[in-house]
């Protein structure tokens, strides 16, 4: 599990990012945290970036949306989905228990 | 409706095929294209499929779910005319494809000069593989043409290792789209990555007999070429329409809704001129993100049902990547439209705010996708301007 941050310090509408190798970010949508990958799977953008409506997050470059319930691309370009983590609340504080790398196929 | 026909495979019309059936219309869909290949993305072509870091497999449209969209794929045939009396596009090998709706998704055609062999444009996946031939060859390159896809060329051919003259016939390169002031940030581009830059002198001839060998310009000057780049404009493909009674002025004529002026029949994409409720008039845009956005919208006109699109649909956006730097621009710029920096300095990432009238009408950024991102969405909520 990686500490993120205070329950508090992410606000609706907003994500925050965490520089690790992937970086991942949790973002809030309207009450609900979600964890992915932060990187685009289309080119390089930064997802923590981009345009979050409802369960959707707009990639800031060429707008391809990942749902972040199941990091799948709902239209392109991006053609392949994004991890998604699991997000723990404990005392306060948010922590992402990390997906495994998905084997290369 | 039963059956509706796309005319054109490219990202428009494949996006029309997908929006039909997200709006779940279980109707028969005929998709019509005269290219050969299965649809393919354009804006790579300029970018990492011409400079080798992006393969035909990365550029290619269709994903595996696509298979559920039980499409009739026509690749490789060409409509020569649409006749709206009896219902059908008709081939050019004279079959008739008899439909109840029509989305038209012809898109645009590149904008040539004639000239000897080793003369480019740069449109379709098979331009671009020669292109990518060409500079493999190394030697000097001209691109005629300080557009986007002049200067995205000229900057994967300096990548590459060649000599890159850009010609350009304008003052200042994208003060049509820009204004000069940020044209000349985008001229200062290539100039700080090697490429040189001539303003405000055209094109007279392309020397050469059997091969292309130079560029001769307007005051007389010759400029030696290996190969030449020409990317002056893009034409759409309305001619096959004419007769048809669709109205046509530029593209074909639509509403904000992407319908034409004949009942079924719907626009999108590079072909169409479509009300642009944020610009308050008619516009043919050449973005890749209204040839996604735009079909959603007909789709649901076609179908009969009100689009619940985003109101930032109306808002035009589109971007370039050159000299390892990502441009994007949204909005709509007139000239009198005041440009102001507001972060960053333009030798460097930035972000500037176009202005009418004290109002933010466009927003123009380098490497600066979340200040972007904000304006962006800032102009989406503007509504209408006038
Ligand atoms: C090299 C390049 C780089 C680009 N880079 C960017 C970028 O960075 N950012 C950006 O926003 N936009 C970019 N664009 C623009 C973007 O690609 C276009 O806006 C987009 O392709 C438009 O899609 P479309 O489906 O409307 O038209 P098109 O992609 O032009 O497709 C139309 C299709 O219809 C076919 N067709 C035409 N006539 C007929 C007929 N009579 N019968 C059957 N088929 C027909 C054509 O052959 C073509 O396959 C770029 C374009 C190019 C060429
Ligand atoms: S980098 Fe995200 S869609 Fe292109």
């Amino acid at each position: 599990m990686i500490p993120v941050c205070a329950l508090g310090e992410i606000h609706p509408g907003e994500a925050v990012r965490l520089d690790g190798e992937p970086p991942i970010s949790v973002f809030n949508a309207n009450g609900e945290l979600y964890a992915i990958d932060d990187t685009c799977t289309h080119q390089d953008a930064s997802l923590a970036d981009g345009w979050l409506e409802g369960c959707l997050i707009e990639c800031p470059l060429h707008a391809s949306c990942f749902d972040l319930r199941t990091g799948e691309p709902t239209g392109p370009p991006a053609k392949v989905g994004v991890r998604t983590h699991e997000v723990v609340v404990q005392d306060g504080h948010v922590y992402v228990v990390v997906a495994p790398v998905p084997a290369v196929t | 409706m039963r059956t509706i026909t796309v005319v054109g495979a490219s990202i428009a019309g494949l996006s029309a095929a997908r929006a039909l059936r997200a709006q779940e219309f279980a109707g028969r869909i005929i998709v019509i294209g005269d290219e050969t290949h299965e649809p393919y993305d354009r804006p790579p072509l300029s970018k990492g499929f011409l400079d080798g870091s992006a393969s035909l497999d990365d550029i290619t449209l269709s994903t595996p779910d696509d298979k559920l969209l039980d499409i009739d794929w026509r690749l490789g045939s060409k409509a020569a005319a649409l006749d709206t009396s009896a219902r059908a596009v008709v081939l050019e090998t004279g079959e008739r494809v008899v439909t109840d709706g029509v989305v038209l998704a012809t898109g645009a055609r590149a904008r040539e000069m004639p000239g000897p062999a080793g003369v480019h444009t740069l449109r379709t996946l098979n331009d671009a593989i020669a292109l990518k031939e060409a500079l493999k060859q190394g030697g000097s390159l001209v691109v005629i043409g300080a557009g986007f896809i002049g200067a995205e060329v000229a900057s994967t051919a300096r990548q590459l290792g060649l000599d890159v003259t850009v010609v350009e016939a304008l003052p200042t390169p994208m003060a049509g789209p820009l204004g000069t002031q940020m044209g000349q940030v985008c001229a200062d581009l290539h100039r700080r990555n090697g490429v040189r830059l001539i303003t405000g002198v055209p094109v007279a001839a392309l020397l050469g007999d059997d091969r292309v060998r130079a560029v001769l310009l307007a005051d007389g000057r010759e400029i030696p070429a290996d190969a030449v780049v020409v990317g002056i404009g893009a034409i759409p493909n309305v001619e096959w329409l004419r007769g048809s009674g669709l109205a046509i002025e530029g593209g074909v004529v639509t509403d904000a809704r992407c319908v034409t002026t004949v009942p079924n029949v719907v626009a999108v994409g590079d072909c169409a001129s479509a009300f642009n409720e944020h610009a308050g008039c008619v516009l043919r845009l050449e973005h890749w993100t209204s040839a996604v956005q735009q079909p959603k919208i007909a789709a649901a006109g076609l179908l009969g049902r009100t689009s619940v699109h985003a109101a930032r649909f109306s808002v035009p956006y589109f971007w370039s990547d050159q000299y390892g730097s990502h441009l994007q621009f949204a909005g709509h710029r007139r000239d009198g439209d005041v440009a102001e920096i507001v972060e960053g300095s333009p030798d460097g990432p930035f972000a500037a705010v176009y202005r009418r009238d004290s109002r933010p009408v466009a927003v123009l950024a380098v490497d600066q996708p979340r200040v972007f991102g904000r304006w962006r969405r800032e102009l989406a909520s503007e509504g209408v301007l006038s």
